[in-house]
């Protein structure tokens, strides 16, 4: 059995009265992609966000073996999550440098700019860009942008949260696939929340299906794109 | 109407002599708002605090100006940074009423306690780009004649009183007149220049912070997206103190400059400042630096050219200027009704 980046056990989410997870346990094996399918309002996000300690939870998160579920959320990132959130989630009154740069807050050491050429050599536009404000760009190039400059704290596991929403279907296309590349040179570890199920079971590992705040169905990914439930409500098929 | 065109580069100067004071004020109204969307109403008592401090080194305890107003700007900053920590932070950043309520009652609070620390009275402050003689009491000024050899006492009611005449009289006049030099027909005061001087380098500052530093790069994350900042690290709550700090010193500027030309330190001092420096702050748009420097100018010019030059002086009407508080409500009205995002501020577009 490979070790666990992320265990999650009983993970239960709310906002005020409104209870939004309701017992979710799931994992995300080290070197995995693992894909969480859901409607709208079905609690992705909240997911993603209770990984973070963005909203208020009870349960327990354990990466690595240590308990994070009572964590600071930049205590979170300093251990090595990065969160790409809905809507881009770019700092729109900056520049794509800064943006890259504040991606490094965490870091200590002096391989910032190192690291800035090295995804500007995979983002080519974004060094094009690089002086320009992020709120200027378009929305597949503030995807990418969130994306490098969520790379940039050097992450063990990245929070993807719809990164195709409101995209060109060839500029997802090109984005996923650099998320596989990125998976499968790196064996960085990725947590994707997406609706275009398609996509995102191709490239996962695992997928989860939840449902009103609860896990409908699991399974290796190729087996939930087989699965008629699961065609019929998420493949259009 | 009385065209009078002669002295109306008077009148621009000081316009923006006293926009400059309005600009550091709106700077430090606006380095707020951008971080937390809240209007602090307590920016003019802090500030006002901050002069206070500046006296009491200065004047009372005689130590140099320059260090004065220095060490002044690192209280206040401590303090704005306190204040944030203590009765801004432990409120939900989403929900205004409660921190603009605690805004109004800390300027209440503030005013109290420095009435009732210092009294109402005005202290006189040594103008650090003046040369008044110290024997020059509270509140008086120095009053040259035209024909160069007579020097008056003007005291606050406006009554003159002769100091020197005939040769003497000459020198005075002579040392007053080094105060300022001619610019097509009109008297640059030095003290204007050194006022533009202190804003520029203290502009040139905030631009090296925000720009070139760790924590200023924090501040705009925070100011442009709380969300994505939390999510890279950055302790948000820690760089909205390090912000109240900032916008805290500025005020504190505000204040140090404007004393002099006051005739000193006094705790409403800052009451009629800080409506100057909102309505700045609004016509430039709340959220841009640059738009609170340009705006605070521009109300300075409006105030100084279009009430006390058009209104008075062409219009011949002196009841215009006591319209020229009005006259700052006013322009928040109009901006707020036509571009309620300002001259150069963001307007927001809600993400679906």
């Amino acid at each position: 059995m490979t070790d666990m980046m992320l265990k999650v056990e009983d993970l239960h989410a709310r906002y005020g009265a409104v209870e939004v997870l309701r017992g979710l346990d799931f994992e995300v094996p080290d070197g995995n992609v693992v894909v969480i399918l859901g409607a709208n309002g079905a609690g992705k996000t909240t997911t993603l966000r209770a990984l973070c300690n963005m909203c208020t939870t009870t349960g327990t998160v354990t990466m690595e073996g240590d308990d994070i579920s009572r964590a600071k959320t930049a205590d979170i990132v300093r251990r090595g999550v990065a969160h790409v959130p809905q809507g881009r989630g770019t700092f729109p009154e900056l520049s794509v440098m800064d943006n890259l740069k504040i991606g490094a807050y965490t870091r200590k050491d002096n391989e910032v700019g190192a690291d800035v050429d090295r995804w500007f050599e995979i983002f080519p536009r974004l060094e094009e860009r690089r002086d320009q404000l992020a709120g200027s760009l378009s929305g597949g190039e503030q995807q990418m942008l969130a994306v490098a400059r969520a790379l940039m704290c050097r992450p063990r596991l990245l929070l993807l949260d719809e990164p195709s929403l409101g995209l060109a279907p060839l500029i997802i296309e090109d984005l996923f696939e650099r998320f596989a590349q990125l998976n499968k040179e790196t064996g960085l570890t990725m947590l994707l929340v997406e609706q275009n199920a398609n996509l995102a079971l191709d490239m996962a590992d695992y997928g989860y299906v939840i449902e009103s705040g609860e896990i409908a169905l699991h399974g290796p990914a190729d087996q939930l794109k087989n699965d008629p439930a699961v065609q019929e409500a998420y493949l259009g098929a | 109407m009385n065209w009078n065109w002669e002295i109306l580069p008077d009148f621009i100067f000081n316009g923006l002599r006293d926009g400059a004071v309005y600009a550091a004020a709106a700077l430090a109204l606006v380095l707020i708002f951008k971080a937390t969307t809240l209007i602090n109403f307590a920016t003019g008592e802090l500030a006002m605090l901050g002069a206070f401090f500046v006296y009491v080194l200065n004047v009372e305890q005689g130590l140099w100006l320059w260090l004065s107003i220095a060490i002044a700007m690192l209280i206040s900053a401590a303090i704005g940074a306190a204040v944030e920590r203590t009765l801004v932070r432990p409120f939900d950043p989403a929900d205004h009423l409660p921190v603009v309520l605690i805004t109004l009652g800390l300027f209440l609070i503030i005013n109290a306690v420095a009435g009732d620390v210092w009294n109402y009275q005005v202290r006189r402050v040594n103008d650090p780009f003046g040369h008044f003689p110290s024997w020059v009491p509270n509140g008086s000024e120095l009053k040259t004649s035209s024909e160069g050899n007579i020097a008056c006492l003007e005291n606050a009611d406006g009554d003159l009183a002769e100091v020197a005449a005939g040769t003497a009289g000459a020198e005075m006049c002579e040392m007053v007149g080094r105060t300022f030099f001619e610019v097509i027909g009109a008297r640059l005061h030095y003290r204007t220049i050194g006022i533009w001087i202190a804003l520029a380098l203290a502009l040139i500052a905030l631009a090296l912070i925000l720009g070139k530093t760790k924590a200023g790069l924090a501040f705009r994350a925070v100011s442009s997206n709380t969300e994505s900042a939390r999510l890279v690290g950055v302790n948000t709550g820690r760089t909205l103190g390090f912000g109240w700090a900032l916008a805290s010193v500025f005020g504190t500027l505000s204040a140090a400059l404007v004393a002099p030309a006051l005739g000193g330190v006094n705790p409403n001092m800052m009451l009629t400042i800080l409506i100057y420096a909102l309505a700045g702050a609004a016509l430039g748009g709340l959220d841009s630096l640059g738009g609170a420097v340009i705006g605070g100018l521009v109300v300075g010019l409006i105030k100084s050219v279009l009430v006390s030059w058009f209104g008075v002086v062409v219009l011949g009407q002196a009841y215009f200027s006591i319209l020229q508080l009005a006259m700052a409500f006013l322009l928040i009205l109009i901006v707020l009704l036509f571009r309620p995002a300002g001259l150069f501020g963001t307007r927001r577009i809600e993400r679906v």
